[in-house]
């Protein structure tokens, strides 16, 4: 019999950028929160003295065990899904700050035709410019009323940044100025100057100078030890939840944080939501927590199962395409990330240092900054060099046609460790009628409850987006001057390996309650005191890293729940939207 | 006893007579006669470095099976591992960076048990999970942050075994597949009858049961690199001969002062051990 415990304002699930960001706004709004976080408490403590290569990037010490829960996996309708068993097919943060401590600090803002796509994409190409199946659309918001809230994460996290030559209009420069330039990185830039395109250093939450941010919180200056994706950060100079947001929300006196708490259920009566139900994880108690509001705050593969579990919403049906929960998913597999790796024969780099936001980019290729009138595909995306900083584990590239073991293999991976290069495509991925979340019908949680079922297949628009990519690459690394370019090759279909966390949608915003979820502040139309933050939002994904575009809507939806708290009603009207999408 | 050794060489001080004589060996009048005291004897006056093993160094107390409790099955495997990275001229092959040792330490911990992977069933018995596909790329797998992962290939993960059971079921294979095709022992092989046999395991032409013997061989490849590369506090990269080959000096405070440097940096190799003393 679970215990019921005294009501707070506002419950949230989840503590990474998004639970996070919300924790922090509504707690110093004066209101009573509560977080719930199903992994352990940790701090920078944790992460102090633990640049260990096989433990974090190898055996995923950060990532979620996978041993009680995980999710299952096929490419259409016909197959059963099997689950993703190891954690070198699913990785998915845990423990408190979530899957925003072990981030690498890429930081981008999305494009207009990101968020107003449908409108953008008629009024530029006209109606059939849109394939058939696809249900990408517009947000309901657009860039210029996302800017205020861009600005204000980009401040929490002291993103330190160049200006992106062909970027939208920005209220205020990054916080801070850009990373130093390695040579890799140098080279990127000065080929693709060369080459006619606007190349820039990739804005980074690798902070470039120690940084004080509005909330008075301090985050120290990055060091390039390479340890950074899948860590956390030694010195505390990588902006996460752990050194910005969750320290502001604690020192308000007003938010408590639960760790080893697993949501499972949200509770509801009459069209309310009134609080959660979860399980202390080191007793096996079940509490009930009540609420005035309830935050789903939570990666977007607990957001969506959440509200299947607990019967919210209309489910998304594909084939009777009818239903909003666990439509348009989304997310960056297998065939985005391509573009060729050059082998040096001349050249040695030092890439054992570095950090996971150190990097290059150009947006000559990126959302509608190109013609599309003759390409058949829609959006598009950056182009990237990344110095991570290489383990040596890592670092066993060979050219293609190398065999993959053996003396010829040792030999040349040894020879070419610091003399490769990798630059990628980072392309937008569209949603499709066939591509969704729902509850699988045959493999369940410690608990005996479901486990969320992703369908997912490539198209050929994906195809053609990994091609054009594959190619624009190809040629920037030759004129980098590599002696050997392997172009990536383009995947049959999606792999079933959910890897670097970008997997979104499912509980998607927009205009309409009939194709939509949540409005664009992220409340649910259907519970007006419950609302869904994180990338679970995003209708369709864009060309760039998510993150920035995940704490700009946590900003945004923290808005909507300090009026919604003032005045409880549903804090948008819904629109008809215009045909297919 | 204990008191009076030295805690980095354990048994320094122990003559194989006493060892005997503490292992009640003796005392069971076993020595020096019949099967169990001639297989012993032989052991022990041939120890360690027959050249499938790593030779015995001050850090053999580091190197003792914890995992693999047959020798036949650890001199399988350690050959199989040389073959994949053999000693060359740039350096150490895989027997002397302790790769062995590194895997079968994997193996006896909580990675080889599976105990943070989801292995609920039911496990469909069907082409798909029992034998299913390499579904790798040629290079390496792609996707966010694809660049510091791992390069071996990843097949979906389907069986009921985990990774301990598959490396047991692999090496048992690997010795019936040369006893059949040689009659001699894996280990006792050429190099390229080796290789012939390996190839196999990694085209998947060799039948193995409940996992297909290209999973095998990945999972020994991925491990045999990161043996070679890992810190030397898991047991392989021996002396962190496996970091100098590749001019890699281990975890440092940062690169701050370097970053832009266009020299190449040579350094000496530091292990997380020199890291975390730095902390205090």
């Amino acid at each position: 019999m679970a215990k019921k415990l005294e009501k707070v304002d506002v419950v949230v699930v989840g503590s990474g950028w998004a639970g996070g960001v919300v924790s922090a706004e509504v707690a110093k709004a004066g209101y009573k929160v509560v977080t719930l976080e199903r992994g352990k408490p940790v701090d920078r403590q944790d992460y102090i003295g633990v640049k260990d290569e096989l433990r974090y990037t190898d055996r995923y010490e950060m990532m979620q065990n996978l041993a009680p829960e995980t999710i299952t996996s096929r490419n259409t309708l016909e197959e059963e899904a099997l689950p993703v068993r190891t954690r070198n097919e699913m990785m998915a943060g845990t423990d408190l700050g979530g899957g925003s401590v072990h981030w690498a600090g890429a930081t981008y803002r999305w494009r207009p035709i990101d968020f107003q796509f449908r409108t953008k994409t008629v009024e530029r190409y006209g109606e059939k410019k849109i394939p058939e199946g696809m249900i990408s659309r517009d947000w309901g918001i657009t860039y210029e009323e996302m800017d205020p809230y861009y600005d204000k994460w980009e401040k929490t996290a002291g993103i330190s940044g160049e200006e992106d030559p062909l970027g939208e209009k920005r209220s205020n420069p990054w916080p801070n100025p850009p990373m130093k330039e390695s040579p890799a990185v140098k080279l990127f830039k000065e080929t693709t100057k060369k080459m006619g395109y606007h190349p820039y250093q990739v804005a980074s939450a690798n902070l470039s100078q120690s940084y004080t941010n509005p909330d008075g919180e301090t985050i120290a200056q990055c060091m390039f030890c390479s340890f950074c994706t899948q860590y956390g950060c030694d010195f505390g100079a990588k902006s996460d939840p752990l050194v910005t947001v969750i320290p502001t929300a604690v020192k308000t006196g007003n938010c408590e944080i639960r760790t080893h708490s697993l949501v499972r259920r949200v509770l509801h009566e009459n069209g309310k939501a009134t609080g959660v139900m979860y399980v202390d994880l080191r007793t096996g108690l079940e509490y009930i927590q009540p609420a005035d509001v309830v935050v789903l705050g939570a990666f977007s593969f607990t957001n969506n199962r959440l509200l299947l579990l607990s019967k919210i919403g209309k489910p998304y049906d594909p084939v009777k395409r009818t239903g909003v929960i666990g439509r348009n998913f989304n997310g960056q597999f297998n065939i985005t990330f391509l573009g060729a790796r050059g082998f040096f024969e001349d050249k040695k780099f030092n890439l054992f240092m570095g950090a996971g936001a150190l990097g290059g980019a150009l947006s000559d290729f990126a959302g509608d900054n190109f013609d599309h009138s003759d390409v058949d595909f829609i959006n598009g995306g950056g182009i990237e060099i990344r110095q991570y900083g290489h383990g040596p584990i890592a670092t066993n590239k060979v050219p293609r046609g190398t065999k993959q073991w053996g003396p010829e293999f040792k030999d040349k991976s040894l020879h070419y460790t610091n003399r490769s290069l990798v630059v990628w495509y980072t392309p937008a991925v569209m949603s499709w009628w066939h591509n969704y979340t729902s509850l699988d019908p045959t493999y369940t949680d410690e608990f005996g409850d479901p486990l969320l079922r992703i369908t997912n297949k490539y198209t050929d628009h994906d195809k053609a987006m990994a091609k054009f990519g594959i190619e624009k690459c190809t040629e920037i690394m030759e004129k980098m001057g590599a002696d050997i370019v392997d172009p990536d090759e383009i995947p049959e279909e999606f792999d079933h390996i959910y890897d670097g966390g970008h997997y979104a949608g499912g509980v998607s915003m927009g205009e309409d309650p009939a194709t939509s979820a949540v409005n664009n502040y992220l409340q649910l139309w259907d519970m007006e005191n419950l609302f869904v933050v994180g990338g679970s939002a995003f209708p369709q994904f864009g060309g760039h890293h998510p993150t920035a575009t995940i704490g700009a809507l946590s900003y945004r939806a923290s808005e909507g729940i300090i009026k919604y708290l003032k005045e409880p009603k549903l804090l948008t009207q819904p629109k008809k939207a215009a045909a297919k999408a | 006893m204990a008191e009076t050794q030295d805690p980095k060489k354990p048994g320094s001080n122990m003559s194989r007579r006493n060892f005997l004589k503490n292992t009640g060996l003796v005392a069971g009048g076993l020595i020096g006669g019949g099967l169990f005291g001639g297989l012993i004897t032989n052991q022990m006056k041939k120890p360690a470095n027959n050249g499938k093993k790593p030779a015995a160094t001050a850090n053999h107390d580091m190197d003792a099976r914890t995992f693999f409790s047959r020798t036949d099955d650890f001199e399988t495997l350690s050959a199989a591992t040389e073959r994949l990275y053999p000693e060359d001229k740039n350096g150490p092959g895989a027997i002397a960076l302790s790769v062995p040792y590194f895997i079968d330490r994997q193996l006896a911990g909580d990675w080889g048990s599976n105990a943070h992977e989801y292995m609920k069933g039911p496990f469909p018995q069907n082409q798909e999970s029992a034998y299913y596909e390499n579904q790798s790329k040629d290079q390496n797998k792609q996707g966010p942050n694809a660049d510091v992962q791992t390069p071996t290939p990843t097949p979906r993960y389907q069986t009921r075994m985990n990774r301990g059971e598959i490396f047991r079921e692999g090496v048992k294979t690997l010795q019936d597949v040369a006893n059949t095709k040689h009659k001699k022992k894996f280990a006792e092989l050429e190099g390229e009858q080796m290789d012939a046999i390996l190839t196999d395991f990694e085209e998947g032409k060799i039948r193995m049961n409940g996992i297909d013997s290209i999973a095998f061989f990945n999972l020994l490849l991925q491990t045999t690199v990161e043996g070679a590369y890992a810190d030397p506090v898991y047991g392989g990269n021996r002396d962190m001969a496996g970091w100098k080959m590749k001019e890699y000096p281990g975890p440092r405070m940062g690169y701050l002062g370097q970053i832009e440097d266009e020299e190449f940096a040579v350094m000496k190799q530091e292990s997380l051990r020199d890291y975390q003393d730095m902390w205090g």
